[in-house]
Order: C-alpha cells, then structure tokens, then sequence
C-alpha cells in the first residue's frame, strides 16, 4: 500500500469519531400547532429530543394513535453501536498498520454488512412502532398506519415526518466511500502510474 | 359712515368667530396622523416592537401589551384576586396577599417601575405599589408572575411608589396619608401634633430581587404624593413630591390648596446609608409582612416581621432638603442626564424645573429659608433652572424623549405639552381624550429614553368608544414624537385605571421566557411525578388527593369514600412538558375558583362537600382533541358511612 493510500484510508475509520460527537438520525414532525417543530435525534447510545422534552411530547401524541412508549433506555441496539462503531475503528486502524490493500476490501465488506443489518433494523423498529398499536387506541382509522419513512417524508395524519441522517450518519456514509476510494486509487491510479514509470 | 364701522365690525366680528371655532379643538380626530393606520399596524404573526405595562389601577392587578399595536397580551394578577388563574385561591398563592390585618383580596396598583442597571432597564423584575393597603410588589419577567410582596409600614396610602434607583439598589415609598407612627387611637384634630408621614427605602437583592426594607425616614405629616431617583449626576439622591403642607386634615381639597408653594423633597440615600451605618437610627415596632415564591415549590411563603430602621431628619444633618415648588406639585421627575427635576404643580401656572447644580450649592452656600422640623427649606430662586410659561392647565407628570425634550401631561387642559430643555419654550402641544393622568414614552425616565412613541394614559373616554352602560372603559392614546409635530396614532382601552407605564424593546425580555416548569425542579411536597404514584390519603377528616393531569386524562377520575364534612385537598400535578399547555381542574359547587396549573407545577385546590351524591370535575382549559372527555367524578357519602376510600389509577 502506498503512503498516500494509507492516509487516504485512515480517514475512513477517523471519520468515524464524529459518529459519537454527532447525531446519526434525525426524524422531525411538522404540524400547524408546532410552529416551533418536534423532534428527535437518533445518537450512537441514545435518543434525545430536539428540544429537550420532545420524546415527552411525541410519546403523548403518540398514544392517541396507539403507539407504544418511546424508552430509549429498553433500545438494545443504542447499546450495541458503540462497540461495533469501535470495532469497526480499531479495525480500520489496524488494517493501515497491516499495509494490505486486500484487508481493506474486506473492511469494506463487513461495513457494509453492519450498515445494511442496522438499516435493516431501524426499518424494522419503525415498522414495529408504526403498526404495533394498540387496539384501543383513541384514534382508530382503517388502514392507517404510522411508519416513518427510512429516508424522506411522509404525511402522517396532520404531522408531516421527515427522516435524514445526520452528521454522524454522514460521516458513516463518507467512510464507506472514502474507504472505496482509497481501495480503488490504490488498485488501478497508481497501478497505472507504476506501469507508465516502468 | 358710521352704520357702515357698525357692519364691518360685526362682519370681522362673525369671521373672528369663525375662525376661532375652526380652530377649537373640536374634531374628534384632532392631531390623527394621515398615516395613522400603517404606523400602527403589526401584521398577522408579527411581533410588536415594545413591550408596555400598565397598573391596573383599582383592578390591583397590571396588564401587558404590545406597542405600536395596543393589542392586550395578558393581565398579571398582583394585589387582586384571579379566579381565573386560582390566584388567592390555590393553596399554594394565598399568602401572597397576607397583610398585617390578615388576607387582603384586593388593592389599588398605580405605578409600576422596571429594575435598572445603569439607568436603563434590565429586563428583570418589575415592582408595583399598592395604594391601599401599603404594599410593593414584585413581577419577573421570565414567567410574568408576581413572585414577591412586602407590606410597608408605618404608611397610610403608598402612593409615591413604587420608584426604583438607577442600579436596583433600592424601590422607594412614601406615604399619601400621614398617621401616628406608631399608629394608635388619638384624636384626628391632632393631626399637626402626632401625625407623621414615613418614606421607605427597600433594598432589592441583586441576585434573586428579594425585597427587604433597609429604612424609613420620618418626615412631618404631609401628604407624600410622588417621588423619583435621581440618575447620572444626581445619582444617590432621590426625590419626592408632597402636598398637604398645610396640615389639613378635612376637606383637603380647599385646605391643602392654600399655600402658595408646597415641596419637593430632595434625599440624600448615600448619606442615609452612612447614618445606617453609624448606627443613627431608631429602632421602631410596626408589624409587616412579607411574602415570596419559593421558586421550587411554587408556593408562597409569608413571614412575619416587626422592627424597622428609622431615621430621624434633625437629628441626620444632610439627610433631606425642601425645595419650594408651586402649588400641590404631583410629578417631581428627573431628566435624562440628572441635571433637572421638573415639578407638576396641579394647580400652578408655570412647570418649575429645579436645578440638581444650583441645589448641591444652594446646600453648600446654606441658601435657607427656614427650617420645618430640622429640614433646611431651600430659597426657590437659588435651586430654580427656570420655569416653563403658560403650558397649560393642570400640569401632571413629565417625559422626556432623550432629544433634550420633556413632555408635561396638564390634566385640566386635557393636553400634553412638548417643551424645550434648552429654554424652558414650550414647542408643541396635542389634545388628549380625555383628561389625561401620566403620560409615558418607552423609557423615558431612563438616561437614554427609547423615543418614538409616547402614550398617554387618561381618566376618561366620555364618547371615544362604543358606550357601555354607565361605566366607560378608560383608555390609552399612543402618539408619534418621532418628528417636530406629535401626531395621535391610535386609541385602545385598557383594564382598570391605567395609572401609569412602561415601556421597553421586546428583544430585552422575548428570548428569556420560562416554557414549562421542569418537572425535576418541582419540589413541592404534594407533588405526584407519574400516573403510577397518584393515590388518595384521608388523614381523620382531611383528605389528601394526589392527581396529575396529561392530555387527555386525571389520574385518579374516579374517588370513592370522601363524606360529607371532608376537608378534600386536590393536589393536582401538570405531568405535561410542553409549552402552552396548562390544565384546568374545577370540581362542581366547589367555593372557591378553578386551578390553571402550568406544565410541571402543582396547584391545590379546597373543597368541602356539603352534601352526597355524585360530584363531576374536569379540565377547564381546552387542553387537546379529548378535552370534552377529559373528566372525572367523585362520590360523596354521608359522614357517618363506611364507603371504602378507592380511586383508579
């Protein structure tokens, strides 16, 4: 592996910190009587609210509908992500020391296992939340259901809800792709040069 | 020859006439700016650039609205009960309005005065004064409560209040009625023997506000009527108006209008402090009370106090000066840069505007008159700047717009004068609907006066509004100073009698609102925190009921085993955290008010059921889509029963 790989490579685990400074999602609710928004962010190990009592809010909007409780706290998955995310750090770190372009490949693969399972259940989670209601919820209307969208917005009832990443999930998102590219500059850009100097 | 002089004279006579009548001021729209409407006009969902407090006058309480729209935003209850708002009802707000003769339901708010921090508003605290029963209270403005009132002793009428120094050291008092200090049973035609008039010094805690009263000053028995801090240069002197230099103690109206000159009185607090701290005063007994928020709990705290710092003026050589004013003076108000405190004789003819200079060497030259109970009265000619000829009738109280102009309300003229500070000339003057008590322009008792607007603040209305009935609304007049001419821009009426305001940028307090009461800093003990912890507990014949309220529901809504004769305390708990999201809990033939409990407070509520039977309760305030459902009920055997104590939770 050359120098210049190696440091473009190192960026892609170092990006990765930001995963713990910033949030990785955020989901948002509008409607007319929140003027000022609600809200929540989706950290590494938590959840938190735009403002700090807006989990509060959604949830007693929520039972109108039947969802259940939002409990950050009872979220195994916030628990598990720090040590995958340092994992996937450490890793990374290793593999510019071990100056093998293949093992960057495999970084990669496994990244993007992680990334594909954890979108995987944060679908699942929503859907759960959205269609798991309760039976004798206040609002009841045939055929509704109150999903968030993966990625986008959604009209749900009288809250229109977007879902984006966030910093963090940018920095994920950078990583995988700053990681590709060092894969590749290293296989084929420099390769070339090598041939062309021979 | 002379037939024709006979005719032209009676037609310059008729075009005299006529000129004269055009000229009255008769018009109803007399001074409107032509552009009054735009200039006044705050779009759909738009702010208003100022903020304005009013004193509710004999309402007790003090209203809050936005300038240049005059629309109303809220009625803080301050001396008077609130049913709405469970003010003076909750158990939690009674002892806010405890006195020393007990719990006082009302009171009469004049004058309301912002804290400052070098002569400018901080945006803090305002305080307001109780007439009536003498009383100062205290307002934040993060949560536009009243927070704090102190009973003032040793006064009858707190009227020359409540008057703040530039840096919040101290609000002032002084008494409109003179009484025995201490107060005893004596006969009234002793007046000029025994009676006394006190003024108060209340030191404010820089941190917290909190009010404690530092000390009086014992003045002979006039009538103390306003009063003013002295700022910039005058800075550690305060002053007072007075009328009643007679002594009368009947018919004021004819017997305190004799003496050509009344005074102001001029107070040196530096000095009084130094006295203090020398340890020259008396010790006097007087009972007051004194009542706070505790800011956790959400409940007011009354204390009990009985000694007071006196300090006598003949035995404080320096302490207080008189300067002769004319004629019963109201106003006794300071400019911008300290310099001059222009008097409002109501009956004189002329504005006198006192020089604080000339005074300190007046004071140092020993330019007396003679002395009334060892109070130098100082030689008028010696402390006056010069006097503003011809204003009009009935000069009140006095603004000023920072552009070295000062503006005088003439209450008998129903008028404000515009005059000059450089030369005493007045320059301009605008009719007023009617009767105008004090006027105000948004800091214009600070060094450095906002401007732009000005209102007045008038007694009668008359045919200004729709009539409704034998009682009128009374009404304030917003008025543009920007340029040369005033122009009247708006009319709105206001609650009880508009006293006096205040007025500052919006940006100085908008950003700094309390949302909610978080619920981890309640810490009142009846406090419920979740649904799971709420219960009922019956104490012999008192029962405790711990409720919380979220949208749409009471936990508990169903109570069984509360008996005839029950004293029932509702403990009612906001679970919400959510701004602008208060509950209401009012149960059915209940003798007292509803509660309004914000988001994160707890409030309670008495009640004694008279009779059996079935009692509903529910949410007053439309709360969300199920607040028709958000209800309860409780059942009422007779005292002698054996109905188990149950609820739901």
């Amino acid at each position: 592996m050359n120098k210049i790989t190696k440091i473009i490579f190192a960026l892609a685990p170092l990006s990765l910190i930001l995963m713990y400074l910033y949030p990785i999602w955020s989901i948002s609710l509008e409607a007319p009587q929140y003027p000022e928004g609600l809200g929540m962010y989706i950290n590494i190990s938590s959840m938190e609210g735009h403002k700090p009592n807006d989990i509060h809010s959604v949830n007693g909007l929520n039972h109108y509908i039947g969802m259940k409780i939002i409990e950050p706290d009872s979220i195994v998955e916030l628990k598990l992500m720090p040590y995958i995310i340092l994992f996937m750090i450490l890793t990374g770190l290793g593999i510019v020391f071990l100056n093998n372009r293949k093992l960057i490949l495999v970084w990669i693969v496994l990244f993007l296992i992680v990334a594909v399972i954890g979108m995987y259940d944060f679908y699942m989670w929503g859907y759960d939340y959205g269609h798991n209601l309760d039976p004798h919820a206040i609002i009841k209307i045939p055929g509704m259901y109150y999903q968030p969208p993966l990625i986008g917005s959604k009209q749900l009832l009288n809250f229109t809800a977007h879902s984006y990443p966030y910093i963090g999930g940018f920095a994920a998102v950078f990583s995988i792709v700053i990681s590709g590219f060092s894969f590749v500059f290293d296989k084929y850009i420099l390769k070339n040069q090598r041939t062309k100097n021979e | 020859m002379k037939k024709n002089l006979l005719l032209y004279s009676i037609a310059a006579l008729i075009v005299a006439m006529a000129i004269l009548i055009t000229a009255c001021p008769s018009s109803k729209k007399d001074g409107v700016d032509a552009n009054a409407a735009s200039k006044v006009y705050v779009a759909p969902g738009q702010y208003d650039e100022f903020y304005a407090f009013f004193s509710g006058g004999f309402s007790g309480q003090m209203s809050v609205y936005g300038l240049p729209s005059g629309r109303l935003f809220r009625v803080i209850p301050v001396f008077s009960v609130d049913a709405e708002k469970g003010y003076g009802f909750s158990e939690e707000s009674k002892a806010m309005l405890n006195t020393s003769h007990g719990f006082v339901p009302w009171d009469d708010a004049h004058h309301p005065e912002y804290s400052m921090k070098g002569g400018m508003p901080d945006g803090r605290w305002i305080f307001i004064n109780g007439n009536n029963t003498p009383r100062i209270a205290r307002i934040d403005l993060t949560t536009f409560t009243t927070k704090e009132i102190i009973e003032i002793p040793n006064s009858g009428g707190n009227h020359s209040s409540a008057f703040g120094t530039e840096n919040c050291e101290y609000v002032m008092a002084g008494t409109r009625f003179s009484v025995p200090i201490p107060n005893e049973d004596v006969s009234i035609e002793d007046y000029k023997q025994k009676f006394k008039g006190a003024l108060s010094f209340i030191k404010v805690d820089p941190n917290n506000g909190k009010m404690d009263i530092a000390f009086q000053i014992l003045m002979p028995g006039f009538d103390y009527d306003l009063s003013r801090a002295g700022k910039a240069k005058s800075h550690g002197w305060s002053f007072f108006s007075m009328y009643n230099t007679e002594q009368a103690n009947s018919m004021l109206e004819i017997n305190a209008s004799q003496n050509d000159k009344d005074f102001i009185a001029a107070v040196n607090w530096k000095k009084a402090e130094e006295y203090i701290a020398q340890g020259k005063f008396k010790e006097f007994t007087s009972n007051y009370v004194h009542n706070y928020y505790d800011e956790n709990t959400h409940t007011a705290i009354s204390e009990k106090k009985n000694k007071v710092k006196v300090l006598i003026p003949g035995e404080c050589p320096g302490l207080v000066y008189f300067m002769p004013s004319p004629k019963s003076p109201h106003g006794c108000d300071v400019d911008p840069t300290g310099e001059f405190i222009v008097g409002g004789g109501k009956l004189a003819t002329v504005i006198p505007v006192f020089s604080f200079d000339k005074m300190t060497k007046a004071i140092a030259d020993k330019k007396f008159d003679k002395e009334i109970d060892g109070i130098p009265v100082l030689n008028y000619q010696s402390v006056i700047a010069g006097e503003v000829e011809k204003p009009g009738l009935g000069p009140l109280h006095t603004e000023f717009d920072g552009n070295g102009f000062a503006y005088t309300s003439m209450f008998v003229s129903s008028e404000i004068v515009k005059w000059s500070l450089k030369d005493f000339k007045v320059v301009d003057r605008i009719p007023t609907y009617y009767s105008i008590g004090h006027l105000m322009i948004p800091g214009g008792n600070t060094v450095k006066p906002y401007g732009k607007y000005m209102v007045a603040l008038n007694k009668i209305t008359k045919d200004r509004y729709l009539p409704t009935g034998p009682e009128l609304c009374q009404s304030a007049q917003l008025i543009d100073i920007s340029g040369d001419k005033m122009k009247l821009l708006l009319d709105f009426p206001t609650i009880g009698e508009p006293h006096y305001g205040l007025a500052f940028p919006a940006s100085l307090i908008k950003d700094k609102q309390v949302q909610y009461y978080k619920m981890e800093n309640n810490k009142n003990p009846h406090k419920t925190v979740k649904e799971a912890d709420t219960k009922v507990v019956r104490e012999g014949s008192t029962v405790h009921i711990y409720m919380t309220t979220i949208r749409s529901h009471f936990k508990p809504d169903n109570i069984e085993g509360i008996k005839v004769g029950d004293e029932v305390y509702f403990h009612v708990t906001n679970l919400e955290q959510d701004w602008d999201i208060p509950h209401g809990f009012a149960v059915l033939g209940n003798n007292s008010s509803e509660l309004l409990i914000l988001p994160g407070e707890t409030s309670t509520i008495k009640w004694i059921p008279k009779e059996t039977g079935i009692y509903p309760f529910y949410c007053t305030d439309f709360c969300s889509a199920l607040h028709q459902e958000m209800s309860g009920y409780v059942r009422v055997s007779p005292a002698n029963s054996s109905t188990k104590l149950t609820w739901n939770k």
